[in-house]
């Protein structure tokens, strides 16, 4: 049987695994890394909850195939939490309620931290269009709305420009 | 409205504050497990082969081949699936819509599945499955079946409710009918007289976590199920009885659960699955793709409805008749029914007639979801209700308050309401800054209501106090938008204590007695009852473990925030027991310390709401765009007023979208245009504004704190809201949903014909 | 199925030359691997671009044009500031192409050699006269970005060959362009129809212009009567009104799940008319 060896760094570790050529990264990262935060809702790119940063930028791990990782660097939500902490975004998640089922909201952190490192500062209307890719069926993107407003309010007070 | 605390008697501390929910933290960092997380040793990867054919009569399938691929461990077909002696006919029906048999009845129906070594040889295995099908006539729309000539989908079906009894089977399941008074005498009494036709297409729960289960039999026959599903316990016993098992020797886990609003209170691939692992003696995980999801799974009836609205010109209603056909899928259900006990709930009416009729089609059997068949009937009978008013020169808000249910009347279902809140809703509504707000050119403002029975059903939890004071609670109804937060409220509040103290825990069907569904919104209202008498139990025996340590008699001690207390002069010195002292002791003073209840939560409380929405219409393109919605509903009362919001907003959304663009698209073929999130077209993040909210509590007599299910009613008034918008924005009215772009320019354009 | 990777243009033609069963060419991905995940290809080879430095960049060109590497992907193009300004039409109608996930990931050339009708570049480019760099066993060769689709998920290339660059025309001053579609939702859609239009103002008044559409046909159309039609004026309502006509009638759309022939006809013209009075306003006129 053919297959890849893929040697990437993710989340800041240097792994390597194992895997047919045809095999997306979504698959690989959470039958081979274990990387069970990551999910399918679609496998096609219209539903986000596969999101994922390949070297800082934001895709969907369903359209990307693993060996593509080869070298580069992925994060994925487990990635988000640092030094122990959660991330404002997570915390600002629990606190407004923005979920429901929960199924998207790790897809819904890893964009929006996306949308927060490019624009610390996004209006309402850019931060809809920027988590449009990300489908939501149970809370009607209100409260994930305002939770992303007020993470981005703390994370701006906490870094002073 | 403030909550009557006459009727409860008690001044909450903890229900009504906006606690963190217990499992946020899983859910936020990627550890919360689904129902495509779990993992077995040498477990299998399931697929299952549908067919391509609307109708299609199965002639032979070879498995030959696919069983000869290396890797293959088990391939099943309906032959692997043997009808139990004695399956219910529902039953009897989910197991033959689990695996075709004979005939395949709609596209993406199953006709084989696999179990493999891995992904790849399962799709292998896939393509080398030889069907043999014989294309047989289909019918996919409602009106369609109901003719005379339609291909008549099953021979065994002969409408009931219908004198005389017919002679032929046809596509209608049932008629049902509910009422009051006399409908002739009642539209000659009225001045003026609406009478309108509408459709509706199916749509899609559209919950993100595709179908998934774990399947693992052994080879001693007993088994267990990981699936994500809103009701492990009615799983169970489903599964247990389509494949023969006894039902203590198949043990079902819900996952958490990646969205439901009814679509997983069905089995669907779960009991191949089972099959699969019975006969490759190995655990199988099998995951729905998005394409099955939407082929095979879930979807609501497509409908057809007339509906005539009879008024005096000073604003009465009097007589009103609907005649509603609705699709159940290959199978039958009772989606007509539920649309005649729905469709005039909001108004006293003393001459109603609602008629429903069943139909099958050769689409995916019709599942639940949120206030199934409601939202359809709601757009006919609201669409009317503001063009009559228009007719009568009448606000379309006054003209329903004058009309609108009251605690005392006669529902045309059957129950004398209790009290009630379609009427606090309207008032809310009226009231409301937003319809003062002043709109642009094309933009237009509509509003409706809606109603949802709400139900209760079987529950079972146990209550545990830890040697160190802490709390378990175990429910059996799966969270499925924040209930644990709830749950935990209610626990902390009846025992007196912080609800940091208290954990949730959802139960495997090992672990409790049987729980119905989270369904019908009666998760934090039935199990919320079952924790509340849960407690009250536990507090009993804290009251005697107490009453032991004192060395007093038991009468003598009384449970007051969060701790005993010896009442009387005779004990005038005793220091009240925390539940933390109690618990430490309680190796000594008895055991473990726990308190359990059963109940049939009976007693829900209907639930009401009223919406108002703006609209703003392209008149060039027919595109449009949601301004602004209010959502006014009665919660009866709240518990995690966050949850309560957050249900009312997504029940919004998923209206919003099912009025604007989500619709199944079947071609000529009877195939299904649009199986998936670009072309079935669910509201993204920039589609929506905020969705304001403002939860009303007229307390529900039949639970303890006054709750009312408040998950499905949100979704009931949109589709009118907007549609009564619309018309309000641009001059037409629309009666086919979705509204979508094409449809609203097609109006208008005809509208500017007419004109001329 | 093998995947490779080369860093060079004429290894990854010799690769897909050299394979005699399906090969593909792997850019973003965005539709190749749906079609891999709906079983619809099963590819022999995959061969992935983005290590071949050359299609990884957007470059000014000595005559003051852009070439955009086939690899680049939509977010890049939209972070070009250079390439927004001169081309502002062509970068907005690659920002349309999904949401942020498949701007991380899309590319222009990908847009255009998946051949779909309702590709949101293909008529932006058109409009803009934009060619194709294309290499192959015979060599390079460049043809207009029309030339590439022959209908529906069709394409002239030949079997070896890829596209390894979108070749944009320098920008004369007073020029404008403009690209608008058509979806039911706001994000995560695709174009039910499409209109893009370029134009060049002497004197305040149209002296050159380029339309076409998207969606009304099996691949994108240029729409000549409809250029024709607002050249020589300020965008007057004769002169829109006859561009409306002109985009109607060139449109032979076909009935399916994302719209009507008859939605689709009318739309084309409302469209047509609004990217016209962007693009003129772009270029600096003032009716």
């Amino acid at each position: 049987m053919s297959g890849v060896l893929v040697t990437t760094t993710i989340n800041g570790d240097a792994v390597q695994f194992a895997c047919p050529e045809e095999e997306t990264l979504l698959d690989a990262l959470r039958d081979r890394v274990g990387l069970l935060g990551v999910k399918e809702g679609c496998g096609t790119g219209d539903c986000g909850a596969c999101s994922i940063t390949l070297d800082g930028r934001l895709v969907c791990s369903c359209l990307v195939l693993a060996a593509e990782a080869e070298g580069r660097e992925v994060t994925t939500v487990e990635g988000l939490v640092e030094g122990g902490k959660l991330h404002p975004l997570q915390e600002n998640f629990i606190s407004h309620a923005a979920l429901q089922c929960g199924i998207c909201t790790p897809g819904f952190l890893v964009a929006a931290k996306s949308l927060l490192d490019r624009n610390p500062d996004p209006t309402e209307t850019e931060i809809r269009y920027a988590l449009a890719g990300n489908l939501c069926r149970c809370t009607g993107y209100d409260k994930i709305v305002r939770a992303v407003q007020s993470a981005a309010k703390e994370m701006r007070a906490a870094k002073p420009a | 409205m403030k909550h009557d605390n006459s009727y409860t008697g008690q001044d909450f501390k903890v229900i009504g504050t906006r606690v963190k929910r217990p499992d946020g933290i899983d859910k936020v960092t990627g550890r919360a497990r689904y129902g495509a997380d779990a993992s077995l040793p040498g477990q299998l990867v399931g697929r299952i082969l549908r067919s391509p054919h609307a109708h299609a009569r199965i002639k032979s399938i070879d498995i030959s081949k696919a069983e000869a691929l290396q890797g293959v461990k088990a391939v099943v077909t309906a032959d692997d699936m043997p009808v139990p002696q004695g399956l219910p006919g529902d039953l009897a029906h989910m197991l033959e819509n689990s695996m075709a048999r004979g005939r395949a009845l709609y596209d993406g129906h199953a006709v084989a599945a696999v179990a493999a070594i891995d992904a790849k040889t399962a799709r292998k295995a896939l393509q080398l499955i030889e069907v043999d099908y014989e294309p047989l006539p289909h019918v996919t729309d409602v009106d369609a079946a109901m003719q005379p000539d339609a291909p008549v989908i099953h021979d065994w079906i002969y409408t009931s409710g219908v004198d005389p009894k017919p002679e032929k089977p046809s596509n209608v399941v049932q008629r049902t009918e509910f009422g009051l008074g006399d409908i002739d005498a009642g539209f000659a009494e009225a001045d003026v007289v609406v009478e309108r036709s509408y459709k509706t297409e199916a749509t899609h729960q559209g919950y993100i976590e595709p179908h998934a289960c774990l399947a693992n039999i052994r080879p001693d026959g007993s088994g267990e199920l990981w699936v994500t599903t809103q009701g492990p316990f009615v799983y169970r016993n489903v599964c247990a009885q389509m494949l023969g098992m006894d039902i203590a020797k198949l043990k079902v886990t819900s996952s958490e659960i990646g969205g439901g609003f009814g679509g997983k209170t069905h089995v669907w691939g779960e009991p191949v699955a089972l099959a699969l692992s019975r006969k490759a003696n190995r655990p199988v995980k099998l995951v729905m793709t998005r394409d099955e999801v939407f082929r095979a799974s879930g979807p609501t009836s497509s409908t057809s409805m007339d509906i005539k609205l009879g008024a005096t010109r000073d604003g009465k209603l009097v007589a009103a008749r609907a005649e509603m056909r609705y699709g159940n899928g290959a199978f039958p259900g009772i989606w007509g029914m539920l649309s005649c006990m729905t469709s005039f709930a909001c108004y006293e009416i003393a001459n109603c007639k609602a008629i429903g009729y069943d139909v099958v089609l050769n689409r995916p059997k019709v599942a639940a979801y949120r206030a199934p068949s409601a939202p359809m009937a709601a757009f006919g009978v609201e669409s009317a209700m503001d063009e009559l008013a228009a007719a009568i020169s009448m606000d379309p808000v006054e003209f329903r308050l004058k009309n609108a249910s009251r605690e005392g009347g006669q529902s045309h279902y059957g129950p004398v309401w209790g009290p009630i809140g379609i009427r606090a809703t309207l008032e809310a509504v009226r009231d409301h800054p937003h319809m003062k707000a002043p709109l642009g050119p094309n933009q237009g403002r509509g509003m409706a209501c809606g109603f949802w029975f709400n139900i209760g059903g079987q529950t079972c939890s146990d209550l545990n106090v830890g040697i160190d004071g802490t709390v378990t609670l175990t429910v059996g109804t799966v969270d499925v938008g924040g209930s644990r937060a709830s749950l935990g409220l209610i626990a902390a509040e009846e025992l007196g204590i912080a609800y940091e103290q208290v954990s949730v825990n959802i139960g495997d069907t090992g672990s409790l007695g049987h729980n119905d569904m989270t369904e019908g919104s009666r998760g934090t209202f039935s199990s919320g009852m079952a924790a509340i008498f849960a407690a009250r139990n536990t507090i009993e025996v804290l009251r005697e473990r107490a009453a032991k340590m004192w060395g007093i008699p038991v009468e003598d001690v009384t449970w007051e925030a969060g701790q005993a207390v010896a009442k009387g002069s005779a004990h005038g010195n005793l220091k009240p027991l925390t539940l933390k002292d109690i618990a430490a002791k309680s190796p000594k003073t008895g055991g473990p310390i726990a308190g359990h209840n059963e109940v049939v939560a009976d007693g829900a409380g209907v639930s009401f709401a009223s919406h108002i929405c703006d609209i703003e219409v392209d008149p060039e393109t027919g595109a449009t765009k949601v301004l602004r919605y209010t959502v006014v509903q009665d919660a009866g009362k709240a518990i995690h007023p966050d949850y309560v919001e957050g249900q009312f907003q997504g029940g919004a959304a998923q209206g919003i979208g099912w009025a604007l663009n989500e619709e199944y698209i079947y071609g000529k073929d009877g195939r299904l245009q649009n199986p998936g999130f670009l072309d079935y077209r669910m509201p993204v993040c920039s589609d929506l504004p905020f969705i304001d909210t403002k939860i009303l509590e007229i307390p529900n007599p039949g639970h303890p704190y006054g709750v009312r299910g408040v998950g499905e009613t949100s979704i009931v008034p949109p589709l009118a809201a907007i549609g009564n918008a619309l018309s309000n924005a641009v001059g037409v009215r629309m009666h086919h949903v979705p509204m979508s772009p094409p449809r609203i320019l097609k109006a208008l354009r005809e509208a500017e014909r007419e004109a001329c | 199925m093998r995947y490779e990777s080369p860093t060079t243009t004429s290894e990854a033609a010799t690769l897909l030359a050299g394979e005699s069963g399906e090969a593909f060419v792997l850019a973003g991905g965005t539709d190749l691997l749906v079609r891999m995940k709906n079983m619809m290809v099963e590819p022999e080879l995959v061969v992935d671009v983005k290590r071949i430095p050359t299609m990884r960049s957007i470059e000014i060109t000595d005559d003051g044009g852009f070439r955009i590497g086939a690899a680049v992907p939509g977010v890049e193009v939209g972070e070009h500031e250079a390439l927004g300004r001169a081309w502002p039409g062509i970068v907005e109608a690659a920002g349309l192409i999904g949401s942020d996930q498949i701007q991380g990931r899309c590319t222009i050339v990908g847009n255009v050699c998946n051949a779909s009708p309702a590709a949101d570049t293909t008529p932006a480019l058109i409009a803009a006269d934009a060619q194709v760099e294309i290499i192959g066993p015979k060599g390079q060769r460049t043809i207009p970005v029309a030339k590439v689709a022959t209908g529906p998920g069709q394409t002239s290339l030949t079997k070896g060959e890829l596209v390894e660059a979108i070749l944009l025309p320098p920008r004369p001053a007073n020029s404008g362009d403009a690209y608008l579609r058509f979806t039911p939702r706001t994000e995560m859609d695709i174009a039910v129809v499409g209109a893009a239009v370029s134009l060049t103002l002497k004197d305040g008044v149209v002296s050159k212009a380029r339309v076409a559409l998207g969606a009304v046909a099996p691949t994108a159309i240029e729409v000549e009567p409809a250029a024709a039609a607002i050249v020589g004026s300020k965008l007057d309502d004769g002169a829109l009104d006859a561009l409306v006509k002109a985009c109607r009638a060139a449109c032979k759309p076909i009935d399916d799940r994302r719209g009507t022939i008859e939605y689709r006809t009318e739309v084309a013209g409302v469209l047509a008319k609004r990217a016209a009075l962007i693009a003129f306003e772009r270029a600096g006129g003032i009716q």
